[in-house]
């Protein structure tokens, strides 16, 4: 009864936190007309999902599409361009207008910031991609937002359940929740995978990796329209800090098995050393790949069966569709809570194995 | 792929390095060490726990395992003792009842040895007062016999008769 009330608590503040930044905002100087109508087409869904899928430089709730207004608040936007320029991206008015900073002028281009003259103008080459130089963007992105929350809230968490220890062994509340976790972790990922001995070293990296995916996910799943985890970049990333982890653990063994592999006649030897070292390679892309893969398309699917309320509506009537899409996307979803843990799982576990193959003893040679 | 490489954006990539560093080194420090040591310190007290409750249990039943032992032993001492105190008291009772028959023996053949002399003794006396009487009696009647001359004289004949007759 305490944890529950404790974890209303929670609920509560964070609630309130939200509620009041959207009020905060839509009171602001976020009311912009787009123009246009609802969205109700296919290429406008189509390209509503894009959207969301891409990463974001303003936070935006909801979009009245009768009146064009954006409910949501800014984000700071950090450009490196000769020099730093830092300013809210409510300068750029969704893509609308252009932004000034340090004299120089920026426009949003797809989601992405260009530099541009006083006029805003993009100049398109023949793959419709645009010419502008495009400045490096370390702007505080819808993204980062959702990774410094993941981050805040497992700095919380689990350095909740440490202190829990100095009280005692067994931990109390919301954190009797978070020990199994942490314990799964290590035995059933961790452990089996790298090896008695070595296991200790790489926790700190597996486990963060571990909650931070699934936390990601998760919040992917709220209607807060994240998409970290489905974000290239993001991948990309974490899949680089298992590679550097694998390579920077490889004993000797593990690096006579990429450029001269033992037992095996010389001319093999020479086939197989750049395989190996492709090996090397593909191993850390298919985790960018299937994590990115795996995140993005259950974004895109959710997205699209709660469109068929609106695709469906003209052929089965609006009940009819808002039924289906409703039964659709509530089974979708469901699932994606499962993708979500899977993903951080096999993330997590394919890591370790890569982590172990690198770091194990072959006695047998 | 195109498509991919025009959606990565450097800048969040950096940003992503950054923030992922900082949490790892973060959560290790405040979070992941703490729990894992302290994890790794109830597993081993757990295990410590078990083997000294292991261990009481062995000693228990090597404890039991003596008390039945000692148990056994004072049982079989008791049964010895109380056997002994058996045979010790059916020889008491036997020697007793040897010793009384054979006292009883005694003097039952004392009794009889008694009895058969006072017997004699009566027979003796018995005898030599019937030998009196019939003397008293042979001389009353010899007496009276002889009280006349005739009869004598008769009477020395007849013995005279029988003394030739031998």
């Amino acid at each position: 009864m305490k944890v529950f009330q404790r974890s209303l608590k929670y609920a509560t503040i964070v609630l309130l936190m939200l509620t009041g930044s959207v009020v905060c905002a839509s009171s602001g100087d976020e009311q912009h007309r787009v123009g246009g109508n609802p969205i109700d087409t296919q290429e406008e869904i189509n390209a509503y999902i894009k959207h969301h899928l891409q990463d974001s430089h303003d936070f935006t709730f909801y979009t009245n599409g009768e009146t064009g207004t954006h409910y949501g608040f800014p984000l700071p936007v950090i450009l490196w361009d000769g020099g730093i320029k830092t300013f809210m991206s409510s300068k750029f008015h969704h893509g609308e207008t252009v932004a000034e900073s340090g004299g120089s002028y920026y426009k949003l281009y797809h989601g992405k910031v260009y530099k541009t003259d006083a006029e805003g103008t993009i100049t398109l080459d023949d793959h419709d991609h645009p010419t502008n130089t495009k400045p490096l963007d370390f702007s505080i992105t819808k993204s980062v937002v959702g990774m410094l929350l993941a981050g805040l809230l497992m700095l919380l968490l689990f350095s909740a359940l440490a202190r829990g220890y100095k009280k005692g062994p067994i931990p109390s509340g919301f954190a009797r929740v978070l020990e199994p976790l942490v314990i799964y972790v290590r035995d059933e990922i961790a452990r089996p995978n790298i090896g008695e001995n070595k296991y200790r070293k790489y926790m700190g990296f597996l486990l963060t990796v571990f909650f931070f995916i699934w936390i990601l996910n998760l919040l992917g799943l709220t209607p807060l329209g994240f998409n970290v985890t489905g974000n290239i970049a993001v991948t990309v990333c974490l899949a680089l800090f298992t590679f550097f982890i694998v390579q920077f653990s490889g004993n000797k063994e593990y690096w006579k098995h990429i450029f001269w592999m033992p037992g095996v006649p010389v001319p093999m030897k020479i086939i197989l050393m750049p395989i190996e070292i492709l090996g090397m390679l593909t191993k850390p892309f298919s985790l960018l790949i299937r994590l990115f893969a795996n995140i993005t398309a259950g974004h895109f699917v959710v997205m699209s069966l709660i469109a068929l309320m609106i695709t469906m509506k003209a052929v089965f009537g609006p009940v009819a569709s808002t039924g289906m899409s409703l039964v659709l996307s509530l089974f979708i979803s469901v699932i994606e809570i499962l993708v979500a843990f899977l993903q951080a799982f096999i993330f997590t576990m394919l890591s370790s194995l890569f982590i172990g193959m690198a770091v194990a003893e072959h006695d047998h040679h | 792929m195109d498509q991919l490489l025009n959606d990565f954006s450097p800048g969040l990539f950096f940003m992503q390095a950054i923030i992922l560093l900082i949490l790892i080194l973060l959560m290790r420090k405040f979070a992941w060490k703490p729990i894992l040591n302290s994890l790794q310190d109830r597993e081993d007290g757990i295990q410590d726990a078990l083997k000294s409750a292991e261990e009481a249990r062995k000693e228990m039943q090597n404890l039991q395992a003596d008390n039945e032992r000692i148990l056994n032993e004072a049982r079989a001492e008791r049964d010895g003792m109380l056997k002994e105190a058996r045979e010790l008291k059916e020889n008491l009772i036997s020697e007793a009842k040897s010793e009384a028959k054979s006292e009883a023996d005694k003097i039952v053949a004392q009794a009889q040895a008694t009895i058969a002399s006072e017997k004699k003794a009566a027979i003796a006396e018995l005898k030599n007062q019937v030998a009196e009487l019939s003397i008293e009696i042979a001389e009353k009647v010899v007496r009276k016999e002889l009280s006349s001359k005739d009869k004598q004289l008769e009477l020395v004949e007849s013995m005279l008769g029988d003394v030739t007759l031998n």
